[in-house]
Order: structure tokens, then C-alpha cells, then sequence
């Protein structure tokens, strides 16, 4: 029991500490502290006037248009152009639609194996551009988002700070990423795949290529999407455990550090520890959860004369540490990041519930920008249900919460629940999820709901025995994930937008204070009410039930 | 217009500096200081490449130590898992048919990762007790002693993330090089 605790402290603990500096460094970045660069910025994006929630917006939706627009038509294309060693074909339309869509949203859900659809080009051009800019999309969101609730007249430019997202914040700390982890074996090289014959005689092809660079950005942007198709299980994303730790928490950085900007640029530090805390409390939860469940062997060996002092193993790597698996399941659902250290899959029933639990809250931590942007709408719903319980006009950071941003906010929580169970009812219910299951019975609708849950989470992971390379899966996961992703962006910025139009008021001592530990158990009582029992039937029918059947 | 413009002006500048130059800066520092690691750990005896130390192959001959199942049978260019649940029966039988090739009993039980299919199915380790679980048998078909087959197994064996993932294990196509070594 010592050795997962030692890992989780290492790597939890040293995630924690690290975020506190770069949350400083961030907040300066984004508040114009390093003039020169802003001056290039500026100059590169031609102008890069003040603009409100609207402005804002657009400007977002047209940035992440383009992207969508260039990467759909680069993978479309991939077999005609260079840097194609290994001759992949052309891809079909309906692959290369859920594919520009899943990295456009910073999710990568990936219904494909790399290294066998995508040239190099299609996968450093296209997803791996979409990587530092979809992350740097959803940290800009952050930012106004910040700007508008702290108090400042304008929320910003979007241009702006993209540009200082993706190359102050995101590019640095890829390149440090990308060389320790090719210093632990991660291949860079444009060469194709290497033929070798092995001692016994066979030939044995393997697929390499320039990965060091894509997993870098993969991990520290919420991304997740594999160079190869077990994404960090394979051997080439993954090679030694400091890789590993590395790995792991480049995951949970960002995220954390979006936290601490937030409480800096708002001015309100102890407000920006308490959810800070919240957050860290439910992923302590659900890693205890997943490490304890974890420990037990898999069923499918218990009849069999199979040593059981080890914990379940199948899906799983001997290099990475037996506490990884369960550990990594949980930061990558935590934040919206879905790369996968062990298979989902296979995890034990109640292992397999943690990272589902993590997409459905998707606000411990979360994805970069976003996760904060999520737990914003918890509060803005735990500071109007508080106000209403003790009978006075809810506020937050003096600003009036009425009917208006009330509405918007259970809107768009409310989406991200139709979104998973009203696709996973769909598919369960017909042949499009029906015949595409890896596995039969509760287990087989839990990779129903998995895969929905995923893309509504714009989390990328999967249930990988779920055979989704098909039509409806592409366009439905597709079309979650875009509106998924969007929705709980801009909704609210609509609702910051709404606040900043009122007159603030000063806090006074009636103020429901959003500091103390008051506060922190009534956002944990929201969190649990909206996030956790929405979802609790469909984990009834899921996982709970697969749980329950291995006891008889 | 007035979002399209800066929106292609963007596209084109991070485009360089995102993908060009990161890739040519990481490429140049992989290629330049590791290349071995660069590209992809590949083993070269007397000039022939005979795998990578980081991918798992196959071996079936009971001359040689076994890697853990694999999943895409040590396909290269389609790594992968089982993605079979604890309550599959399909993962049950194939259990049965590995616990079988090791002739795993009650009182001789298997380790479990000798029998578990790892995630990527080109896992390179096993365990220091998978390894030493089928020393016996190597001996018998080299016809040397167990003893000695035992010792280079635990002098290939280390802990992986020292106190923090302390369970040794074994890199099995190293080991197997060292074992033709041992018989030269």
C-alpha cells in the first residue's frame, strides 16, 4: 500500500507545487507584463483592439473555424502530399470529419491508430497544430472569462492572447517536455518504419516517427490524443517510468495553474484557494477509488492457477509501476486530457466508474482554460442556491446573479447530461452501438456510455474494445463534441457578459462570503447534486451492475 | 472580415513557429544528442538490426524466455490491447490457453503478468518472478544449469522507478541476448 501512496505524493504533490509558480507566471503573462512580445503579437496579428463578450466570441469561433477548415482539408488530402513514408491512403470523409472535429475541440477521441491512417504531415501539420492552438483557444476563454468577472472594462483580445498562450506558456514548457522524454526514448525521426528480424528469425515492422514532439504537447494541453494508437501505453509515447512521472504531470500542470491564475487575475487569492481545494479533494477521492479497486486481480484469471498477489494487470505495462494504470485513468479524466497510461477497458467495473465519474463532473481541475470555465458554472449555480437558502439577492464577487445568467448557467450544464445520456440512449437502443461492442453484457453498454461520455467531456479517452470507426459513431461523436465544446465556452462568457453590464456592488459584511469552508461545502453538495446524481442510473446500468454480477 | 484576416494571419504564424520550428528544434536536439533513442531504439548485431530494445517480439522456442502475451500478436504497426473486461469470458479462455503453454498448476501457479496481455501488446518486460518462472525450462533446452540461467536473469533485472515502483523487472529481448551471448 506504501508504493502507490510514495507515486500519488510524487506525482500529485509535485504537480501542486509546481502550479503555484507558473499561475503566477500566467497571470503576468496574460496581463501584459511582457510588453515587447505583446508588441510582436500585435504586429502579427494586425490589430488587436479591446473587445467585449461578443467580440470575443466571434472572434474564438472563427479562429477555431479556420482550424477546423485547414486540418479537415489537409487529412482529406494527406496521401497527396510529402512526408509520407509509410504510403498511408487516403482516408475516408466520415473518419477525417470526427477526426478534424475531436482535435479542433481539444478532444481527441481518436477512432483510428496512428500509425496506420495518418502520414507525418496530417500528424504534425495538422493535430498537432490543432494541439497547441485548440489548448490555447480554451486558456484564452479562461482569461476573459477572468478579465470580465474581476472587474476590467474590456475582456481582452482573443489574438492576443492566443498568441500568448500558445507560444510563452505552451511552446516552452513543450520543448522541455519533448526533450526529456526523447532523452527516456520517445523516437524523433522522419524516417519510416523500421524492419528488424528478430532472434527467432521473423521480420518484424515497426512504426516510428517524429513522436516526442506530438506527445509533449498531447500531455500539457489537455489533448490526449496518441502518436500511435494505444496512445501512452505504447512503448514509443511511453518508455520508462520518469517518463511516465513526467508524463503524468504534465497532464494535471496547466490545469492546476489555470486555478491560480484565475484567483490572481480576479484579485482573489483565498477565493481561488477554496476551489483549488474542492478540486483536489475530489481527485484524491477518485484516485483513492481507482488505485483501491484497481488492486484486485482481474476476474477472468480467478479460476485459473494465476498468481493473485499482484493487482490487475491486463491492459496494463510492468515499466510504468502497478499504481500508474489506475492513477493515470484518473488525471487524464480529471482534466479533459484522455490520453490513457493503461486500458480502460479492461480496468476492474468500479476502476472503470472513476474516470467516467471524472468527464461527468469534468471540473476537477479539467481540461486547460476550460475546467475552470466549467467550475465557474457550478458556482455561479451553488451562489444562487446559497442566496436563495438563507433569503438574499445572490451574489458573486459583487455582481448581482439573477434569472438571466441563472438560466444560462443550468443551460449549458444541463447540455453536457443530454448530450451523454441522450447519445448513449440513442446507441444503446439501435444497431449503431449494438453491433459495434467489444464486450457483451453491462460491460457493453458501460463502452456505450464511456464513448459518448468522452466526447461530451471533450476528453478523447475510450472503452478502446468498442469498435467506433463506423458512420453514425463518427458523425455523433463529432457532433457532441463540437457542441460540447462551444456551448459551455460561450454561454459563459455570455454570462460574465451579462454581469459586467450591471452596476457591481461593493461586498459588505452581509455578502455570502466565497472564501471559507462554508463556501467549499456548498460548491462540493452542487458539484455532487447537478454532476454526480444525473448521472448515477446510467452508472447504475454501467459499471455498478457489471460490479454487481461478479458477485455471484 | 475584420475576424478572418487576423484569423489567417494567426493560422500562418503559428503553423511556423507551433509545428516548423518546434519540430526542427526537437528534431535537431533528438537527432543530434541521442540519436539511438531518435530513432526508436534499435539493436544492430554485427550490423543486423534485431529489434527494439523498447518493443516487445516474440518468442515461442522454449530455448528462449517469453514476453507477455500480446493482444495484436507483437504487430508493430498496429499496437494494442485486449480491451476485454474482467467479466469477459473471452479473456477467461484466452487466460486458459496461456496458462496451459506454461503448464501452470495449483501448486505451480503462473505470475500474472506472464498471463495478462498488456495495454500497448508490445510490452518488453516481465516480471523478475515471470522471468525466473520459466528458467527451468530455458536451461533444459540449452542444456545448462538452471543456477546460471537463474543468475543472468537476476543480474538483467532492476526496479523500474526505484522506491517508487520497486517491483523488478526484466527486459526480455536483453536477456535473450545475453543468453546467446552465454552460448557463444
Amino acid at each position: 500500500m506504501l508504493t502507490p501512496i510514495l507515486l500519488v505524493t510524487l506525482i500529485v504533490g509535485g504537480a501542486c507545487l509546481l502550479s503555484w509558480p507558473l499561475g503566477t507566471y500566467m497571470a503576468s503573462l496574460f496581463s501584459g507584463r511582457f510588453a515587447r512580445a505583446d508588441s510582436v503579437f500585435i504586429r502579427a496579428a494586425g490589430t488587436a483592439p479591446d473587445q467585449g463578450w461578443k467580440q470575443y466570441s466571434i472572434a474564438l469561433l472563427v479562429f477555431n473555424a479556420v482550424m477546423f477548415a485547414f486540418v479537415f482539408l489537409l487529412l482529406a488530402t494527406q496521401h497527396l502530399l510529402p512526408l509520407n513514408p509509410d504510403g498511408q491512403s487516403a482516408a475516408p470523409l466520415d473518419l477525417v470529419f470526427n477526426t478534424a472535429a475531436s482535435f479542433t475541440t481539444n478532444t481527441n477521441l481518436q477512432h483510428y491508430s496512428g500509425e496506420s491512417s495518418w502520414s507525418y504531415l496530417a500528424q504534425l501539420g495538422g493535430l498537432m497544430w490543432l494541439q497547441f492552438v485548440s489548448a490555447a483557444t480554451g486558456i484564452a476563454a479562461l482569461v476573459a472569462l477572468a478579465r470580465g468577472i474581476g472587474g476590467q472594462a474590456s475582456m481582452g483580445n482573443f489574438f492576443l492572447d492566443l498568441q500568448r498562450a500558445a507560444f510563452c506558456l505552451l511552446l516552452p514548457l513543450a520543448i522541455i517536455v519533448a526533450c526529456f522524454i526523447a532523452l527516456r526514448g520517445v523516437p524523433m525521426t522522419f524516417d519510416g518504419a523500421a524492419t528488424v528480424t528478430t532472434l527467432e528469425g521473423t521480420i518484424q515492422t515497426i512504426a516510428r516517427g517524429p513522436a516526442a514532439a506530438f506527445v509533449a504537447i498531447k500531455q500539457l494541453g489537455t489533448n490526449g490524443g496518441g502518436f500511435f494508437g494505444p496512445n501512452s501505453t505504447h512503448p514509443f509515447e511511453n518508455p520508462d517510468f520518469w517518463a511516465n512521472c513526467f508524463q503524468m504531470i504534465s497532464i494535471i500542470l496547466i490545469p492546476m495553474a489555470c486555478v491560480w491564475m484565475f484567483g490572481r487575475i480576479i484579485g482573489r487569492m483565498k477565493h481561488a484557494g477554496v476551489i483549488f481545494g474542492v478540486m483536489l479533494i475530489f481527485l484524491l477521492v477518485k484516485i483513492g477509488g481507482a488505485v483501491m479497486f484497481e488492486s484486485v486481480p482481474t476476474h477472468a484469471f480467478a479460476h485459473l492457477p494465476v498468481m493473485a498477489d499482484v493487482g490487475n494487470l491486463e491492459g496494463k505495462e510492468l515499466r510504468l509501476g502497478a499504481a500508474t494504470g489506475p492513477l493515470w485513468s484518473v488525471l487524464t479524466t480529471s482534466t479533459s486530457n484522455g490520453s490513457v497510461g493503461a486500458m480502460h477497458d479492461s480496468l476492474n467495473p468500479l476502476t472503470g466508474l472513476m474516470p467516467m465519474a471524472g468527464m461527468w463532473l469534468n471540473a476537477t481541475f479539467g481540461g486547460v482554460g476550460v475546467g475552470m470555465i466549467n467550475m465557474f458554472l457550478y458556482i455561479v449555480v451553488a451562489v444562487f442556491i446559497a442566496g436563495m437558502m438563507v433569503g438574499r439577492t445572490p451574489e458573486y464577487l459583487g455582481h448581482k446573479v439573477e434569472g438571466r445568467e441563472m438560466r444560462l448557467a443550468i443551460l449549458a450544464l444541463l447540455s453536457h447530461a443530454v448530450l451523454i445520456l441522450g447519445g448513449t440512449a440513442i446507441f444503446a437502443a439501435t444497431a449503431w452501438g449494438q453491433d459495434s461492442l467489444g464486450n457483451v453484457g453491462a460491460h457493453g453498454f458501460s463502452e456505450i456510455l464511456y464513448e459518448f461520455s468522452s466526447a461530451g467531456a471533450n476528453n478523447g479517452s475510450g472503452f478502446e474494445g468498442l469498435k467506433d470507426n463506423t458512420i453514425p459513431w463518427n458523425i455523433a461523436t463529432g457532433l457532441v463534441m463540437l457542441v460540447g465544446r462551444y456551448l459551455p465556452i460561450i454561454v459563459p462568457l455570455a454570462i460574465v457578459g451579462s454581469l459586467m453590464a450591471k452596476k457591481r456592488s461593493a461586498e459588505s459584511a452581509g455578502t455570502l462570503s466565497v472564501e471559507g469552508g462554508t463556501f467549499g461545502t456548498m460548491l462540493v453538495i452542487t458539484i455532487l447534486i447537478f454532476g454526480a446524481l444525473t448521472f448515477f442510473p446510467a452508472a447504475a446500468l454501467g459499471p455498478i451492475a457489471e460490479h454487481v454480477s461478479l458477485m455471484h | 472580415m475584420i475576424y478572418l484576416l487576423p484569423s489567417l494571419r494567426l493560422w500562418l504564424v503559428t503553423l511556423l513557429v507551433c509545428v516548423v520550428a518546434y519540430s526542427a528544434l526537437v528534431f535537431g536536439f533528438a537527432q543530434t544528442f541521442i540519436p539511438y533513442r531518435a530513432n526508436g531504439s534499435i539493436i544492430e548485431i554485427s550490423g543486423r538490426a534485431v529489434g527494439s530494445e523498447l518493443v516487445a517480439q516474440n518468442f515461442a522456442a522454449p530455448r528462449y524466455f517469453w514476453p507477455r502475451p500480446s493482444a495484436v500478436d507483437f504487430d508493430g504497426m498496429g499496437a494494442g490491447g485486449s480491451n476485454l473486461s474482467p467479466t469477459s469470458p473471452e479473456l477467461a479462455s484466452l487466460a486458459a490457453q496461456t496458462v496451459a503453454r506454461y503448464g501452470a498448476t495449483a501448486d505451480n501457479p503462473v505470475p500474472a503478468d506472464l498471463v495478462a496481455a498488456s495495454g500497448g501488446g508490445l510490452d518488453p518486460d516481465i516480471s523478475l518472478a515471470g522471468a525466473l518462472y520459466q528458467a527451468e525450462r530455458v536451461a533444459t533446452a540449452r542444456h545448462i544449469s538452471p543456477d546460471l540461467v537463474r543468475k543472468l536473469v537476476r543480474d538483467t533485472a532492476s526496479a523500474p522507478g526505484g522506491v517508487f515502483a520497486p517491483e523488478p523487472i526484466v527486459n526480455v529481448l536483453e536477456l535473450n541476448l545475453a543468453l546467446d551471448r552465454l552460448a557463444q
